[in-house]
């Protein structure tokens, strides 16, 4: 979807923001909005592009800056916690040998932590995208990773 | 039998997707029903009831409700669908089951007070629920139980859904109410309340998802039936979010009155590991952390209230004595120290010296001055914050220097720099 039909969706009106930021985001290979974008968008809904900015990194779904095609999330509160017997972030950062924050150099993976997905009675979980991944094993957690990267998922 | 469906009698049961099958499970009866009646008598039902807000706080529903009704003009209803206190699942399964349920009660809550205009605003994570409480509105709006003329009627009423953008502070009313405005969600000082000024200034009614779902079955078997059910300090079911080291991790809907213990054991058949049960974190990373003596305690909001800490939206985490207290404190107060909206300075610099303060603790260096800080900082954390969450983030902490003060001297006393 381009920017145009994004914003064709809603109103010219603040309030709808969040909506077209988050559609922006999703639409883009890289999940993230364009300083361009983030411009257009502010003069559709009439206001300045400091409190578009305030908005963008006030909410962590939201990115200025390019990731990967593949954003893992991986969730870090206790009910996951207690159930990580084999420590999912450990593992995809065995696999990817990134960081937190981090991209993969050929841009396909980037990984990041997440607060409590509401999935604590399938704990462990993680997002891939908006993908939910549940249950998770160490198998598991390599196979979910071999099928973006073979481009199965 | 411990459990008691009525919320979720109907998940599994229908399609969620289908508003026939939801009709065919008497729904829309509710509606139907209330349509004939006046705003007053169905305020009545609602107060005889006694029901509490499913939110966290425990607000006595009839009396927000009343006072919402009491405003003119334009005005708002808003479910709260931001589920994001770790621990807490209940909402997205209601979203996800039984869509339509939520579209009645808040239905009902619009014919009771006055209301013109809905909203419900989902976190935006929860993909899957967006999609179907879209799709439910949709079909509601074709089949007229939503738009003008209700059903013949002369009400007229829609909903929206809305999303969040990953910021648990915005399940806060007036942080939640920012958001609905297209802006970050940092709350107002109150009063005044959202339902005398709230969003774009009207009038706006906030309740969590579980709190509508409430209404349809308060309509259809009175107030005072509904009051019987549950315990003399809170009435009805609740649903409870179990996980953690638990066997049956799992929603399940227990009256009130039942206890902590019965849910854990019965329900949930004890720890997964076979280890016994260390502690037990109630309501989610804001709630009290409690030891297995007092697991035989009801699972109502008043009377936790003399721990100074509520049953919140009914999570309860359970932990074996595998892992270590201060892993799990530690753990929640870098959950607060992210999700602090930054407003107030007690918050914003607190929460960075809360996590300071207890990693000592974790990496066994903290001293008795440690001790006296940690405790200090979280009294006036709880004290004077802007909004619920600094108010509510260090029972953790509080909790357990009253349950499990041991652990504390014992983690002091073998400061490992002053005894390698
Ligand atoms: C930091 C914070 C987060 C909250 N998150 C939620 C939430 O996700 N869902 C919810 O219903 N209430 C949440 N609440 C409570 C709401 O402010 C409010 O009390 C509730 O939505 C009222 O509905 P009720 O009376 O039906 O419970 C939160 C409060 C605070 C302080
Ligand atoms: S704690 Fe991980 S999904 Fe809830």
């Amino acid at each position: 979807m381009d920017l145009q039909t994004i914003l064709s969706k809603y109103p010219p009106q603040p309030q709808y923001l969040i909506e077209m930021l988050i559609d922006v985001d999703d639409a883009t290979e890289q999940h993230y909005v364009s300083e361009d974008e983030l411009r257009t968008i502010a003069a559709y809904v009439g206001v300045r592009d400091s409190q578009v900015y305030s908005v963008m990194s006030f909410y962590t779904m939201l990115s200025t800056t390019p990731r990967g095609k593949y954003v893992i999330q991986v969730c870090k509160d206790v009910p996951c916690y207690l159930n990580d017997d084999f420590n999912v972030l450990k593992t995809i950062q065995d696999e990817l040998a990134i960081g937190i924050g981090d991209t993969t150099p050929d841009q396909l993976f980037s990984l990041e932590l997440t607060a409590c997905i509401g999935c604590c009675d399938e704990a462990p979980a993680m997002r891939v995208n908006h993908e939910t991944y549940t249950n998770l094993s160490d198998e598991k957690v390599r196979s979910i990773l071999e099928s973006y990267r073979s481009g199965l998922l | 039998m411990i459990e008691r469906k009525e919320l979720t009698k109907r998940f599994g049961v229908i399609d969620p997707l289908s508003i026939e099958d939801y009709i065919n499970h008497d729904g829309y009866e509710m509606l139907k029903q209330a349509i004939t009646m006046t705003p007053e008598a169905i305020r009545e039902e609602v107060r005889l009831s006694r029901i509490t807000g499913r939110g966290g706080a425990g607000f006595p529903t009839a009396i927000k409700m009343n006072s919402f009704a009491a405003e003119k003009g334009e005005k708002f209803i808003v479910c709260n669908a931001d589920e994001g206190e770790p621990g807490n699942f209940k909402d997205r399964y209601l979203m996800e089951q039984d869509p339509h349920q939520i579209i009645e009660g808040m239905l009902i809550s619009a014919l009771a007070t006055g209301a013109t205009y809905g909203y419900i605003y989902i976190r935006g994570e929860y993909r899957k629920a967006i999609a179907i409480m879209k799709e439910a509105v949709t079909e509601a709006r074709l089949y007229n139980m939503l738009g003008t003329h209700i059903l013949g009627s002369s009400f007229t009423f829609d909903i929206e859904v809305r999303r969040g953008a990953g910021a648990y502070v915005c399940g806060e009313e007036f942080a939640l109410i920012e958001s609905l405005e297209g802006k970050a969600g940092r709350t107002r000082v109150k009063p005044p309340y959202p339902a005398q000024r709230g969003m774009f200034q009207h009038p706006t009614l906030i309740n969590n998802v579980e709190t509508f779902c409430n209404l349809p079955f308060i309509l259809r078997i009175g107030g005072a039936e509904y009051a019987k059910i549950g315990s003399e300090y809170a009435s009805g079911t609740k649903l409870i979010s179990l996980s953690g080291n638990v066997r049956n991790k799992g929603l399940y809907e227990v009256p009130y009155g039942r206890t902590i213990r019965e849910v854990i054991e019965t329900l949930g058949g004890g720890t997964n590991t076979g280890r016994p049960i260390k502690m037990v974190q109630l309501g989610g990373a804001c709630g009290a952390i409690i030891p297995d003596e007092l697991l035989d305690m009801d699972i109502d909001n008043e009377r936790f209230e003399m721990f100074d800490s509520k049953m919140g939206a009914g999570a309860i985490i359970v932990i074996d004595d595998s892992h270590d207290l201060f892993d799990i404190i530690l753990r929640n107060m870098e959950f607060f120290a992210h999700e602090s909206c930054g407003k107030c300075t007690p918050c914003r610099e607190g929460h960075i010296q809360l996590v300071r303060l207890v990693r000592k603790f974790v990496d066994r260096v903290a001293t008795m001055d440690d001790y006296i800080s940690l405790k200090s900082l979280a009294d006036v954390i709880h004290e004077t914050t802007l909004c619920g969450l600094g108010q509510t983030s260090p029972t953790s902490i509080l909790s357990t220097m009253e349950f499990f003060h041991e652990d504390y001297l014992d983690r002091i006393q073998n400061n490992k720099e002053v005894r390698p």
